[in-house]
C-alpha cells in the first residue's frame, strides 16, 4: 500500500492509518486532523454500530462523580471532555443529580465528601431542578458535569470527519498489514497483554410519564443505578459492571436489578416500555486507566473501561501530541 | 495458629476480591495486608475469558471460593461444584442467604447444603450466625470450620452480639472459627482475634475505603496485634480500680 502526501494550503498533510472506528479511533482521527495529519480509518465493520462497545455507552461526561471511585487521573483528564465533544456534537450541560433512598443516606454523605464542587439539595432545590423527582429527600447536584447522546455523538463525529475528507473504509486490517504510523484502536479485538473485558449491561426504556433533564445516579450499596435521559421520553438505565468476559445477552438478574432500582427511584418506571437491552465488554487494563501503548510505529489506544466518552478526548489528544510533538503525557506507555 | 482443614495459614486475615476501584488496587491491597486467603465470588465473576479469575490466582494466596448470592441449597451446591472445577480446591465458603435485605444466612438451607457438600468431599466454611444449635448441627454435618458473622454483610458495624460470639467460641473450643462479615474497622478485627477467634474475613471495609491499600495494611497490623494479644493471656476485667503501684511495697526513692 503506497504512501501519498496530500498538500493543502497549510502545507503537507502527514498520513496515518487508524484501525478501529469506535470512540477512541474516531476521536484520534479528529485530534490528528487538527494537527496536520490525514488519517485513513479502517474498521472491519465499517461505521459505528451495535458491533462496538461505544454503541452501548451511557454518555455521561461526569469526571467528578466518576472520581469518587476512579483514579484521580480520570477526574483530572476527563474534565476537558465536555468542551472537546462540544466541537462535534450537542453536549447538554445540566450537571449530574445524585440521589439516595432514605436508608442509604450514609452513601450520599460519603459521596458528598468525595465529590468536590457539589451542592446539597433540599426539597425545594431538588423540585426546581427536576420536578419529577420532588419526592426524594436526599440529593446533591454536581453542576459542572454534562451528558451527550452516544450514538448521535458518534454519527456527528463521523460527519465532522467526513467534512474533512476522512472516511471509514470497511476492511480487515492488522497493524502489521499497514505501512507508516498506525493507531490501533480496536478495543478487545486488539488482544493486548493485560487487557481484560468487563461486562456491562444496559436497558433502554420509553418512559414518557417521567421527565428528566440530566443524568441521575441512584446510590445503593449493592445495586447502583444511573438513568440518562435521551430526550423524547427515552431513558437509558445502566449499568452493571461485572468481572467476566461472557458476551451472552443480559441476564434476568441484571435486568431485575436495573429495573427494581429504577422502580425504587420512581414507581412510574413500571409503566414504561422496554425498547432495548444491550451488553458488551469494556476493555480495561489492571488499573482501569486507559493507555496509549507505543510499540515502534504502532500506537495502541485502549483500556477506556467505563470511561469511553469521558476519556477518549484526552486519550486521543495525548496520542496526537505524542505523534506530532513527541509529548509524553500521563497516558503514554512506551513499550 | 489453628489449622483450617489441615492448612496452617501465615496470617489470620482473609480478604475478599470484590468492589475494588481496579484489579491493580486489589493486588496492592493484598500485598499490603499480608492476607493469606482470597475469597472469590463465583456467581458473577466467572464465565468465559477468566481474565479476572487469573488475576485472583496470581495473588499467590490460597483461594476460598464462595457461593455469594445463592438463596437456596440447590443453587449453592451447584455453585460450589462449579468452584471446585474452576479453582481446583475443595475449600468452599458456603453462603446461603435467607433475606435479601439483611443478607442473613438461611440456617435451614445452609445446613442442607453443608450436609451434601461435606458428604461430597468439600471442606465447608459455612457462613453462619452465632446460634449454637445451628453450629452444633453444622459440626455434626461435617464442618470443621465455622464462620459466624460479626454483623450483616457490608454493614461495617463490627461485632454486633459480643455475648453470643463469646459463648459460641467457648462452646466449640476445638473448631477453628472465622469472623465473617460486618467488620468495618481494624479495631473490629483486633477485637475478634482478642476474643479468641482464629481469623477474620472481610471485603467492603478494605475495598470501599477511600484508600484501600492503606486500610488493608491497617487490617493486617490489627490482626497481628489481636492474635498476639490473644496469645499473651489478656488480663481480666474488674469492677473497680486497682492501682498499678500497690501502696505496700512502694519503692523508697
Amino acid at each position: 500500500m503506497g504512501r501519498c502526501i496530500t498538500f493543502t494550503r497549510s502545507g503537507p498533510m502527514r498520513d496515518i492509518t487508524i484501525i478501529g472506528a469506535g470512540v477512541a479511533g474516531l476521536f484520534a482521527a479528529w485530534h490528528l486532523s487538527q494537527q496536520g495529519w490525514h488519517p485513513r480509518i479502517i474498521d472491519r465493520n465499517g461505521a459505528p454500530g451495535p458491533h462496538g462497545c461505544s454503541w452501548w455507552a451511557g454518555g455521561m461526561l461526569a469526571p467528578i462523580c466518576e472520581g469518587v471511585t476512579a483514579d484521580p487521573l480520570i477526574a483530572r483528564l476527563g474534565g476537558q471532555a465536555a468542551d472537546d465533544w462540544a466541537q462535534v456534537t450537542t453536549v447538554t450541560r445540566r450537571g449530574t443529580l445524585v440521589l439516595a433512598l432514605d436508608r442509604d443516606r450514609a452513601e450520599l454523605s460519603r459521596f458528598a465528601r468525595l465529590a468536590p464542587g457539589h451542592r446539597m439539595l433540599d426539597g425545594a432545590a431538588l423540585a426546581a431542578l427536576e420536578p419529577d423527582l420532588a419526592d426524594h429527600r436526599h440529593a446533591l447536584h454536581v453542576p459542572s458535569e454534562a451528558h451527550l447522546k452516544p450514538r448521535q455523538a458518534l454519527t456527528d463525529l463521523v460527519t465532522a470527519l467526513h467534512n474533512r475528507d476522512i472516511t471509514i473504509e470497511t476492511d480487515q486490517a492488522q497493524p502489521q498489514d499497514v505501512t507508516g504510523p498506525v493507531i490501533d484502536a480496536r478495543g478487545m479485538a486488539a488482544a493486548l497483554p493485560d487487557l481484560r473485558g468487563v461486562r456491562g449491561e444496559m436497558v433502554v426504556l420509553h418512559a414518557p410519564d417521567i421527565t428528566l433533564s440530566r443524568p441521575v445516579r441512584l446510590l445503593h450499596p449493592r445495586h447502583p443505578l444511573y438513568v440518562v435521559p435521551r430526550g423524547d421520553g427515552i431513558v437509558m438505565l445502566g449499568a452493571t459492571q461485572i468481572e467476566t468476559e461472557a458476551r451472552r445477552p443480559i441476564t434476568a438478574r441484571a435486568l431485575l436489578e436495573l429495573l427494581s432500582a429504577a422502580y425504587a427511584l420512581d414507581a412510574r418506571f413500571a409503566e414504561s416500555t422496554v425498547l432495548e437491552t444491550g451488553t458488551d465488554l469494556r476493555p480495561a487494563f489492571p488499573d482501569n486507566i486507559p493507555r496509549v501503548t507505543v510499540r515502534g510505529r504502532v500506537l495502541h489506544l485502549n483500556g477506556l473501561f467505563r470511561h469511553g466518552y469521558l476519556m477518549a478526548p484526552a486519550l486521543a489528544r495525548q496520542a496526537a501530541d505524542y505523534l506530532t510533538r513527541g509529548t509524553r503525557g500521563e497516558l503514554i506507555h512506551e513499550d | 495458629m489453628r489449622d483450617f482443614y489441615g492448612v496452617t495459614l501465615d496470617s489470620p486475615l482473609m480478604l475478599g476480591t470484590a468492589q475494588y476501584p481496579s484489579p491493580q488496587v486489589m493486588q496492592q491491597a493484598f500485598a499490603a495486608s499480608g492476607a493469606s486467603v482470597a475469597t472469590v465470588s463465583l456467581r458473577r465473576e466467572s464465565g468465559q475469558g477468566q481474565a479476572f479469575g487469573q488475576m485472583v490466582r496470581d495473588l499467590g494466596v490460597r483461594i476460598l471460593p464462595n457461593t455469594a448470592g445463592c438463596y437456596n441449597a440447590r443453587e449453592a451446591i451447584t455453585t460450589a461444584r462449579m468452584a471446585r472445577e474452576i479453582f481446583q480446591t475443595n475449600w468452599i465458603k458456603l453462603e446461603v442467604i435467607g433475606h435479601a435485605d439483611t443478607l442473613q444466612p438461611d440456617p435451614f438451607g445452609l445446613l442442607e447444603a453443608a450436609e451434601t457438600l461435606a458428604a461430597d468431599g468439600f471442606d465447608v466454611f459455612p457462613y453462619t450466625t452465632e446460634d449454637q444449635v445451628l453450629a452444633r448441627r453444622l459440626v455434626d454435618a461435617g464442618c470443621r470450620v465455622l464462620m459466624p458473622w460479626g454483623a450483616p454483610i457490608g454493614s461495617g458495624m463490627g461485632l454486633n452480639n459480643r455475648h453470643g460470639l463469646r459463648s459460641l467460641r467457648a462452646a466449640f473450643p476445638d473448631i477453628p472459627m472465622v469472623i465473617d462479615a460486618g467488620l468495618g474497622l481494624p479495631s473490629h478485627a483486633a477485637d475478634a482475634l482478642e476474643m479468641g477467634f482464629d481469623a477474620v474475613l472481610l471485603n467492603s471495609a478494605v475495598a470501599q475505603a477511600g484508600d484501600p491499600v492503606a486500610m488493608a495494611r491497617a487490617f493486617g497490623l490489627a490482626v497481628q496485634a489481636g492474635a498476639m494479644a490473644a496469645g499473651a493471656d489478656p488480663m481480666g476485667v474488674r469492677d473497680m480500680g486497682v492501682p498499678s503501684t500497690p501502696l505496700i511495697g512502694k519503692a523508697w526513692l
